[in-house]
């Protein structure tokens, strides 16, 4: 059973890259996680939104869509675009991996969701889009009935 | 997000006050670029102290610095780096090769 949702959906635009992860972060507060898990999943949303921004949609415009879930102590966040896709999942999840090394990104966007998050599934068709997946599991209220 | 320079000798001193993300990188790349090549100055400190927030930006950002310093054979350092953007940085490896010193002084001293 879902306990509580959101959805939010806005222009692929940049300056939207904080009010994203503000978003999320406010709607996860009511887990009472602590602070480091709120930028845990704070960093997390801000590399997923930029990658639907600036990959998916390669700059043009487009709409980013956030959905989450929460559930007991754990949130579950989907992050998805209309963009271009991705061909090959497991290179472009490789550490250091980046179609776009003319825009100073280092390619550590999945290896940095992966690492904060404690579940990371990504789904990706060329030319139809992509959908990153993500949960967190917040300890700290964990002992709460 | 905002930085401020600050000149010593030929090293341009960089302090971030705020978010650096992909959004605000792009702006922050051009001026500190700009000062650094209108001053022709040498080395580079990045002050991170006043970041409330960083994703992986902050390395590309940092990566790209680096470069430029290295092309104009120059070096680049890190202070004030906070538990978590170290974790971040300790990821991509960029530790391996950018120096992180415990002050300005220190790393003025040692660039
Ligand atoms: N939403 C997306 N749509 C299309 N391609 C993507 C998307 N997200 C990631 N990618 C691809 O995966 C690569 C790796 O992503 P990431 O680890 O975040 O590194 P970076 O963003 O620094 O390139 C990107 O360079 C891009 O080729
Ligand atoms: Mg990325």
């Amino acid at each position: 059973m879902i306990e509580n949702n959101m959805k939010l959906e806005f222009p692929s635009k940049s300056q939207n890259e904080s009010f994203a992860r503000v978003v999320v972060a406010a709607f996860a507060a009511q887990l009472d996680p602590t602070i480091e898990e709120l930028a845990d999943v704070k960093t997390a949303v801000s590399e997923a939104v930029t990658n639907s921004i600036i990959h998916g949609y390669e700059g043009t415009d487009g709409i980013v869509f956030i959905e989450c879930n929460i559930n007991d102590n754990k949130i579950e966040i989907f992050v998805k675009d209309k963009g271009k896709g991705i061909k090959d999942i497991n290179i472009a999840m490789e550490p250091l991996y980046t179609s776009k090394p003319e825009l100073e990104r280092s390619g550590m966007g999945f290896t940095v969701m992966e690492t904060f998050m404690d579940e990371l599934e990504v789904k990706s068709e060329e030319g139809k889009g992509t959908i990153i997946r993500m949960v967190k599991e917040f300890k700290s209220v964990s002992t709460k009935g | 997000m905002q930085v401020n320079f600050d000149v010593k000798d030929k090293n341009l001193i960089v302090r971030f006050i705020g978010e650096l993300d992909h959004h605000s990188a792009e702006d922050i790349r051009k001026s500190i670029d700009e000062e650094y090549r209108k001053k022709m100055l040498k080395n580079i400190v990045l002050d991170l102290k006043g970041i409330s927030f960083m994703d992986s930006s902050g390395i590309g950002l940092i990566m790209g610095r680096y470069k430029n310093a290295q092309g104009n054979n120059g070096k680049l350092a890190l202070i004030n780096v906070n538990p978590r953007m170290e974790k971040i940085l300790f990821m991509s490896g960029i530790l391996k090769i950018v120096k992180v010193y415990q002050s300005e002084v220190e790393a003025l001293s040692n660039i």
